[in-house]
């Protein structure tokens, strides 16, 4: 758990050439979605780097965000564990249980108290909420963050239900989640939404974290820039066809076919951003808007709330029929609380629907 | 139906990305002429749709040089039918695309012999004079 070889240092150990240092910056530059001018200027910062000490917390999550991180092909997960970073604790990932497991986390804390990061899936039952929602050795979630968050230098809320509180949170929210940045206090918070986010964007933020040794420039919602700063929409190949007002209409009709564009399926495209046009997914595969189905806008606030995922945008959340009839089943099985609560909700987005159609909304863009 | 192979999946040829690319290399190529300036552009961050980068590697064409780098997976290098323009297309150890550049420039940056290589193949050299008495080292005994 000493990590005070340099990164370079330790490359050269394992017989790595100054020509594949070179390329595995390269990769690096590109998975930080910074331009290849930049790789000298990567390689000397990496050249000097020191492993930093990383604590992965799971909490309420469906471990898709790690399966995530496991099919990052650049650099690949041994590379990222063994050389990029030293991963201390995680308990999908690490080979120690038990009391053992919990030991290793104590461990990293004290040894590299104020230095280590902590990397968290999955949202949490708040402090008002009953800790035995989700427990790990018998120690809550909240407890078990507040503990961890203690000693740390920043921390990376992976996944949408940890940067914002994702689908445990959705309505009705049974267990009271939260999102981490909101117990975070005063520590730096990185939220990396998605569901589950793009493998490329959870290493880059990390390797950005290690070559520059400072958080990255983000947006509004804590997102780094570099991966969230344009939308979907802006990076589509199929956004020449919005250009020219070629909509399928149907996943089956001629529109669809041909590739046009998916706004009228349903596409989030145009109000989300994420990194997903230009990484893709499966090791640079294809990514969904591509496989002809519109983006759901997973890497967005509730976006679990924001109405059908296949309305087009124009259409207000809420104002559709699976809502109605989502609100009335509830409402009879508990008393019609929940859906005089949804229908409040209903008209209230009613009142404050602002309808955009597609001219005016290309007219914003 | 045998195999996924045989379900009929159109895919159009090219989305119209390949073209803008082309220019900027073409801008770039320019540049390096006039001035010596290189220039590296990452397709990874192109919005590609499917078949826009076939169409652009197919206009680029095959040159008459092509070079392999084994350092933490292959590395192919050559250089298309345009000189001054390189493909540079870095895999990891399992065969999987890391990066693909379009370099233009004289020689890729990876081909050249790094400066502390430099430095440190001086020493390597001397170290093999110093322990190599004799001139045919591996001469074979008759």
């Amino acid at each position: 758990m000493a990590h005070h070889k340099t990164l370079g240092e330790s490359l050269r150990a394992h017989g790595v050439s100054r020509r594949g240092f070179l390329k595995f910056c390269a990769a690096t530059a590109s998975m930080m979605a910074l331009p290849p001018t930049m790789t000298p200027a990567i390689a000397a910062a990496l050249e000097q780097a020191r492993r930093p000490s990383v604590i992965w917390l799971s909490f309420q999550e469906c471990t898709g965000c790690t399966e995530s991180l496991t099919r990052s092909h650049s650099p690949t997960v041994e590379d990222l564990i063994l050389d990029v970073i030293s991963l201390d604790y995680h308990h999908t990932l690490q080979a120690a249980s038990g009391e053992a497991a919990e030991h290793a986390r104590e461990v990293a804390m004290r040894e590299n108290f104020g230095n280590y990061l902590v990397v968290v899936d999955g949202s949490l039952p708040g402090p008002d909420s009953n800790p035995g929602y989700s427990t790990i050795a018998g120690i809550s979630n909240y407890q078990m963050l507040m503990e961890t968050l203690e000693g740390a230098a920043a921390v990376v809320a992976v996944g949408t239900c940890a940067a914002f509180g994702g689908l445990p949170q959705a309505n009705p929210n049974p267990t009271g989640a939260v999102a981490v940045q909101t117990l975070a206090g005063d520590k730096p918070v990185i939220n990396v939404p998605g569901c589950p986010p793009v493998p490329m964007v959870i290493t880059g933020v990390l390797a950005q974290y290690l070559t520059f040794g400072k958080l990255p420039e983000m947006d509004q919602y804590n997102r780094p820039l570099a991966f969230f700063g344009q939308s979907i929409h802006d990076r589509c190949y199929r956004r020449p066809f919005y250009d020219k007002g070629l909509f399928a209409e149907t996943f089956d009709d001629e529109g669809a076919r041909a590739g046009w564009c998916l706004y009228r399926l349903g596409c989030k495209g145009p109000s989300t951003y994420n990194a997903c046009a230009t990484m893709r997914w499966n090791a640079g595969t294809s990514w969904p808007v591509e496989a002809g189905h519109p983006c759901l806008g997973c890497s967005e606030p509730k976006f679990w709330d924001a109405g059908g995922f296949y309305d087009a945008l124009s259409v207000p959340p809420g104002d559709t029929g699976s809502t109605l009839l989502a609100a009335g089943v509830s409402g009879a099985i508990i008393g019609g609380a929940a859906a005089a609560l949804a229908k409040r909700r209903q008209k209230a987005d009613l009142a404050e629907r602002q309808p955009v159609k597609i001219d005016e909304l290309e007219q914003k863009l | 139906m045998s195999s996924l192979q045989d379900i009929p999946v159109h895919v159009a040829a090219e989305w119209g990305n390949a073209l803008p690319v082309l220019h900027e290399i073409r801008h770039a190529l320019e540049r390096l002429a006039e001035t010596g300036e290189a220039r590296v552009i990452d397709l990874n961050a192109m919005p590609f749709g499917p078949g826009d980068e076939d169409r652009l590697l197919g206009l680029l064409g095959q040159g008459e040089i092509e070079a392999r780098l084994d350092a933490l997976g292959v590395t192919q290098i050559r250089e298309t039918a345009v000189p001054g323009v390189w493909l540079v297309d870095h895999r990891n150890a399992d065969g999987e695309r890391l990066v693909l550049h379009v370099e233009i420039a004289e020689v890729p940056a990876i081909l050249r012999t790094q400066a502390e290589d430099l430095r440190d193949a001086v020493a390597a050299l001397d170290a093999r004079l110093a322990t190599g008495a004799s001139p045919f080292p591996h001469r074979p005994d008759n």
